[in-house]
């Protein structure tokens, strides 16, 4: 069906499969920390009554990156949870990652620098 | 009702969410801010919050389904990243200063427009033979896609007018937590003339990276309430998964319709709310 043009590279299947496979681990791996400290969090607190309609932010402790690596660890139900989410927004920033080492072993230098920069971008907003 | 309760129906609901908004092309988020600010009385920002970090779930989700299919075009995911990003921190910055009944006319107005955008049906650009674009060829972003009778070339075309519109799906990512994948798509199949099933496949693909690029600021803002967003990114991931699944075997012309439908009463209720003071 397809006539070869040398214009027009071919997908690059193992790129793809590699890519794919992260997005998968990735994903269940934060589902399931959120779903562990999900079920801790509602164990406990579940009688509660929720209450979400007031802004008020959330502690310190749940907003930085080693506050909530700490308050996870600390076995906190909330921290184990934002760990998770953490994780989750990990994932795609991973992707870009592998994504631009993939591009150097094609000696791609534009993507490379393409993907680098994507990753800056990503890092600048979770770091601040 | 507790929050074992509420947690229940908030993930029941989520599911629904992000079985359709796969299913659709649509993405979960788009009725995740109205379902949590409307339905169940959450503030706006955190049903950002709850509704961004969902949408990463969705994306990869189904992206990793989709990559495994053959129709994600890297380069040009990667490529247009860079103004989805630069985009997604614009909007996710602005939320912060603009009003919260603002944001929710705005969310209401984009919304039409997205389910406008899904409810029409658009035939392929044959762009095969069409000689190659300058830019495009330098950047290698033409490529080829599996068809029932095989491998069917593309090539793509008006890159930096993709690049532009781009940018404005970033920002409203952003500013409304949602994966802005009509946008996305219509940079890609309608300014870029790329295959409507590469086009939503490399916009799903997108979308995760976009929403990251807001997440990380609205987690430092407070803004992510881990047992609030907990069901919401379960179910929509759950629901995701199982409408991936299905996405390449059931008709989905009516089902679209339906969803657009369903996202206009949402639309016009979020602007009701806002323009009445009630968010």
């Amino acid at each position: 069906m397809v006539e070869l043009d040398p214009t027009i590279p071919p997908r690059d299947p193992r790129l793809q499969q590699a890519v794919g496979t992260l997005l998968r681990v990735g994903v269940l791996l934060a589902a399931a920390v959120v779903l562990t400290g999900g079920i801790a969090y509602l164990a406990r607190h579940g009688a509660a009554v929720p209450d979400y309609h007031v802004f008020r932010g959330q502690p310190a402790t749940l907003r930085s990156l080693t506050g909530i690596v700490r308050s996870a660890f600390a076995l906190d139900e909330r921290g184990i949870i934002q760990l998770g989410l953490l994780l989750l927004v990990a994932t795609p920033i991973a992707r870009v990652a592998i994504a631009g080492v993939a591009f150097a072993f094609e000696r791609d230098r534009t993507y490379v620098l393409v993907a680098l920069l994507v990753l800056a971008l990503l890092l600048k907003s979770l770091l601040g | 009702m507790n929050t074992l309760a509420f947690s229940g129906i908030v993930a029941a609901a989520s599911f629904c969410a992000g079985f359709l908004g796969s299913l659709t092309g649509l993405g979960g988020g788009v009725v995740i801010v109205p379902l949590l600010t409307l339905v169940f009385g959450a503030d706006i920002r955190y049903a950002i919050g709850a509704s961004l970090v969902s949408i990463i779930a969705t994306s990869s989700g189904a992206a990793a389904a989709y990559v495994k299919e053959g129709f994600t075009n890297l380069r040009i995911g990667m490529l247009l990243e860079i103004a989805t990003t630069v985009g997604a921190l614009v909007g996710a910055t602005l939320v912060a200063v603009i009003p919260a009944n603002v944001i929710a006319v705005i969310f209401g107005l984009v919304l039409i427009q997205s389910a406008y955008l899904a409810s029409r049906h658009r035939p392929d650009h044959l762009t095969a033979n069409m000689a190659p674009d300058p830019l495009a060829a330098r950047l290698r972003l033409d490529s080829t896609f599996p068809t029932e009778g095989g491998e069917m070339r593309y090539r793509v075309r008006r890159v930096p007018g993709g690049f532009a519109l781009m940018w404005l799906a970033g920002v409203l990512s952003g500013l409304l937590g949602i994966g802005s994948g009509a946008v996305k798509v219509l940079a890609m199949d309608q300014v870029m003339l790329m295959p409507f099933k590469v086009s939503t496949a490399t916009s799903n693909f997108m979308i995760g990276v976009t929403a990251a690029a807001s997440a990380g600021i609205y987690l430092r803002r407070g803004y992510v309430v881990p047992d609030l967003a907990m069901p919401v990114m379960l179910g929509v991931l759950a629901g995701s998964m199982v409408g991936a699944r299905l996405l390449f075997r059931i008709p989905t012309r009516q089902l679209r319709i339906l969803f657009a439908l369903v996202i206009v009463v949402l639309a016009l209720e979020m602007i009701y709310h806002g323009i009445a003071g009630e968010l």
